[in-house]
């Protein structure tokens, strides 16, 4: 149980926290043919393009509804029209994902409003699914802001429809902002493998995976299609993955009666087997052989390896679905929790099997890593590990100074090996120094 | 008070005669006056600059008063160098949250500076406004005036709300924050007839310190650094220079115009990208300060540093020249590459010039050659034909158009590679020539383009429904 405190200082050394708008601007960008576009002004549209291009290394679709002086005063449904107009126009893109800023919010734009009005006066925009989230960056933080988008993903595409017939293989998968690129292309694997046919929601292994498209386009080419966003109300189960997308999935049960489980982490062993017993129970198919062979493989490098685990000391500055399922994997070989920091209070930190966690800062993180053996959070850690000394493992976002994460997997038995061997080499690596 | 729009507006030109106040109706179509349009990209806010601009000052502690949101999507994007202190890689926010929008949030940013002000003792504070607290109507002037009463540091409040509008106009507030309240503030040790300020250099990468050692050759003495690998006391003392070095014509002109008119101190726009414009600054500086042997000096050492690159890109030359090359014009840093190409002699044989001012045109075509073509509308399409109709050797862009290179199998030149390679100065174009040669001999350009064993000869249809897992 752990006791969850706030720093109580006046000002924000090194915020750890990124913005709702980027959260959601993240969600939308796993769907196929998007255009997200930010109601405010244009360095909120540049800023979070600027950090999402440092983390994954491609071009980014995004744009921005360009607030003035002016508009601040007058209020801002005329730019969020004209916006909307001209992005049909010149990218057409197949969804639209509006989200607000901390501007317009304070401001008190009402946007639902304003795209129903909009939605009146332009019938020829019937077509174009406009999926509207509220993100002002004064509240919340990067994973409310990635779940609240997906909540109105599934609150406003899924169609309700007696021609439905649920489909026995299909099953809807919500992955939180925990999971990468990598980390969705092995869960679809491993779902696949089931006979199960899974639609993602988002799809980022689609878009943000880092691979060649045949022809260059202003929006995501890949990514969750329209047609299989309407259909999750044939899915016959709900995978949530991380605690933040519980939301979603209860919308799903409402809409569609559509049972669902979540999931808080899918990395380390009794994880994974909880996973894929579920997918057995959903399927009715047994485990393929691949993933048995994959199961001893792990034992036996947890056998092989724990040694250099036991005891050690990690500290943590993550996102609190992040920083869940990595404390949750630490803990199972034997790692003390030296210090855990997050950026927002959440429903599951006080069930963490550690003695505190820290809403707060970096500035709070080295205060609290001192004395560890390990540091894991962005890269703006990077300076932080040169000043205590402590290695850093780069995990979150953004991450600007690696180039794999995009691929990086720690799911799956797998991704549970991948992440071992990462961690455990800095861990060997101190422990040989000084030997050679 | 937040500067009105008509002060903003004044900076254009410092003078306030009716006919520029016409000529500035000729020229609404400057970018600098251009309003942003909705359902564009087009860049970034009034805030993103302004911070650009004076956090490379390196003593001091800069403070957004705002939700950590802004603070935190800034963070990793300067990568100004510094050779002094770090206090300015920390990122200070006021952190404002629903609450502080309600009830205010001047208070808490108040209670932050004194707190920092304990903690980090910095040299000085700046504090940067942003959207959210300029609409409630945060006095951030008061706060910066009770919290120099209460610590005696300085404390500088820059009006920078995205809202106001693009880049330019947040260098502008910039400099109106250092002018009224820095420039002046304190007198240097010691004065020389050599003395002269850069402005509009912000070290990114560590320019300006492929500069600083010629003019140190010179015997130039560099006063202040405005603002890259700044310190604050610099910046105060700027006013006792001879002469203000402008290298970066747009964003720090007003302060360089109005230096000139309160203090008397004339101006130049240089350029330290290229060897012409190294040359070319070098000289003009030399004869701005009058002394005849500095001239003579400055002609030496030019004589010697460009042979001394000449002999080092002869290599480079050999393996370039002829290329022909098709590039876009962002940044003042693209200028440096068609300096760079011709140096290397490859050929220039299209421009894509997109939201570019109507002066940057100009200046390209005289630039190209007869047959040069301009690009104003940069659609892949249009990019591919040119490509293919010149059969173009490689493109130079920002990363948006890497996918049109790889369709007309040439290579690629990402044109923002500057961030992490300092190209000022004669050794920057070195640099250059590097990345050139790099970029251009690289095996894997053929291998990206490669067809597998199993696609040779069957058509390929659009996106295969097999690739989807």
């Amino acid at each position: 149980m752990a006791i969850i405190s706030v720093t109580s200082t006046s000002v924000a050394v090194n915020p750890l926290k990124q913005s709702q708008t980027m959260g959601a601007v993240l969600a939308f960008l796993g769907l196929k043919g998007i255009m997200p576009l930010l109601h405010g002004s244009q360095g909120c549209t540049a800023l979070t393009k600027a950090v999402l291009v440092q983390h994954f290394r491609q071009t980014i679709p995004l744009s921005s509804t360009a607030m003035t002086e002016v508009a601040t005063i007058l209020g801002g449904e005329e730019r969020v029209e004209q916006a909307i107009l001209t992005l049909v126009q010149r990218s057409k893109p197949e969804i639209i994902g509006l989200c607000s800023t901390g501007l317009v919010e304070t401001r008190g734009d009402d946007m639902g409003r304003f795209v129903k009005e909009i939605r009146h006066r332009h019938p020829e925009l019937d077509y174009l699914p406009i999926v509207l989230v509220s993100t002002p960056d004064f509240k919340g933080t990067l994973q409310d802001g990635f779940a609240g988008a997906v909540e109105s993903i599934v609150r406003e595409i899924p169609q309700k429809g007696s021609k439905q017939d649920p489909c026995p293989t299909q099953i809807t998968i919500l992955a939180s902002s925990a999971f990468t690129p990598g980390d969705v292309q092995e869960i679809k694997e491993i779902v696949t493998s089931f006979g199960l046919e899974p639609i993602v929601v988002p799809d980022l292994s689609g878009s943000l995976d880092g691979h060649i498209e045949d022809y260059s386009s202003a929006i995501t080419a890949n990514g969750t299609n329209a047609a299989q966003l309407r259909s999750i109300g044939s899915s016959v189960f709900t995978l949530a993955l991380g605690d933040s997308m519980r939301g979603a999935a209860q919308i799903l049960e409402q809409r569609f009666n559509i049972p669902y489980e979540v999931f808080s982490e899918l990395t380390g062993l009794t994880a994974v087997d909880k996973f894929l017993q579920a997918l057995v129970d959903i399927s009715g198919v047994s485990v393929p052989k691949k993933y048995r062979r994959q199961r001893r493989q792990l034992q036996y490098v947890m056998l092989e390896n724990h040694f250099y685990f036991g005891c050690k000391r990690v500290a943590l500055a993550l996102e609190p679905d992040l920083l869940w399922s990595t404390v949750a994997f630490l803990r199972s070989l034997g790692v003390e929790i030296h210090a855990a920091v997050t950026t927002t209070r959440f429903p599951l930190l006080e069930k963490l099997p550690i003695k505190s966690v820290t809403i707060g800062d970096l500035e709070d993180f080295e205060q609290l890593a001192v004395g560890s053996d390990l540091l894991i959070t962005n890269s703006h850690g990077v300076a932080i590990a040169q000043r205590l000394k402590i290695p850093l493992y780069r995990q979150g976002i953004p991450i600007f100074d690696r180039l794999d994460h995009s691929q990086f997997t720690k799911v799956g038995y797998r991704g549970t090996m991948q992440f071992l061997f990462d961690i455990g080499n800095l861990f060997l690596e101190q422990e040989t120094r000084g030997k050679h | 008070m937040n500067p009105t729009p008509e002060k903003i507006n004044d900076s254009f030109s410092e003078s306030n005669s009716e006919d520029t106040r016409q000529q500035q109706k000729l020229h609404k179509k400057k970018s600098s006056i251009q309003l942003p349009q909705p359902g564009t990209t087009q860049g970034s806010c009034a805030f993103d600059s302004a911070m650009i601009t004076l956090v490379p000052i390196t003593d001091a502690a800069h403070v957004v008063h705002g939700p950590s949101g802004c603070a935190a999507s800034i963070w990793g994007s300067y990568s100004s160098l510094s050779s002094g202190s770090m206090l300015y890689k920390i990122r200070f926010s006021s952190d404002i949250d629903e609450n502080d929008i309600i009830f205010g949030g001047a208070k808490k940013l108040y209670k932050g500076i004194l707190e920092l002000a304990r903690r980090y003792k910095p040299t000085a504070v700046f504090v940067y406004s942003t959207c959210i607290t300029a609409l409630i109507g945060d006095d951030i002037e008061g706060v910066c005036k009770n919290a120099i009463e209460n610590t005696g540091i300085p404390t500088i409040p820059v009006h920078c709300p995205g809202f106001i509008g693009n880049q330019n106009l947040g260098n502008r507030v910039a400099g109106e924050a250092l002018l009224e309240h820095v420039i002046g503030t304190a007198e240097p040790d010691t004065s020389t007839p050599y003395d002269i300020n850069l402005i509009g250099e912000h070290n990114i990468a560590g320019a300006i310190w492929n500069v600083l050692p010629l003019l140190e050759k010179l015997g130039i003495r560099v006063l202040a650094k405005i603002t890259g690998d700044a310190a604050y006391k610099e910046v105060c003392y700027a006013h006792r220079a001879k002469l203000n070095v402008l290298l970066s014509s747009k964003s720090l002109i007003n302060m360089a115009k109005s230096m000139e008119k309160k203090y008397g101190i004339p101006y130049i726009e240089e350029s330290i990208y290229g060897i012409e414009s190294i040359n070319q600054c070098l000289k003009n500086i030399a004869v701005k300060l009058g002394k005849s042997d500095l001239q003579e000096r400055t002609e030496k050492l030019i004589v010697e540093e460009t042979a001394e690159i000449d002999e080092k890109l002869s290599m480079y030359i050999t393996r370039l020249q002829g290329k022909r090359i098709i590039l876009s014009i962002g940044s003042f840093k693209s200028w440096l590459i068609i300096f760079a190409v011709k140096k290397l002699e490859m050929e220039v044989i299209a421009i894509l010039t997109k939201d570019n001012t109507d002066e940057d045109k100009i200046r390209v075509k005289s630039l190209l050659g007869k047959d040069g073509i301009i690009l104003e509308q940069n659609s892949p399409e249009e990019i591919l034909q040119i490509i293919n109709s010149n059969l173009a050797d490689m493109l130079i862009t920002d990363k948006r158009y890497q996918d049109t290179s790889l369709t007309a199998r040439i290579p690629f030149l990402d044109i923002n590679t500057e961030r992490n390679h300092p190209y000022a100065g004669y050794v920057g174009i070195l640099e250059v020539a590097r990345e050139l040669y790099a970029a251009f001999y690289n095996p894997v350009w053929e291998q990206v383009c490669q067809l597998a064993p199993w696609e040779v000869g069957v058509e390929s249809a659009g996106n295969s429904q097999q690739e989807e897992i």
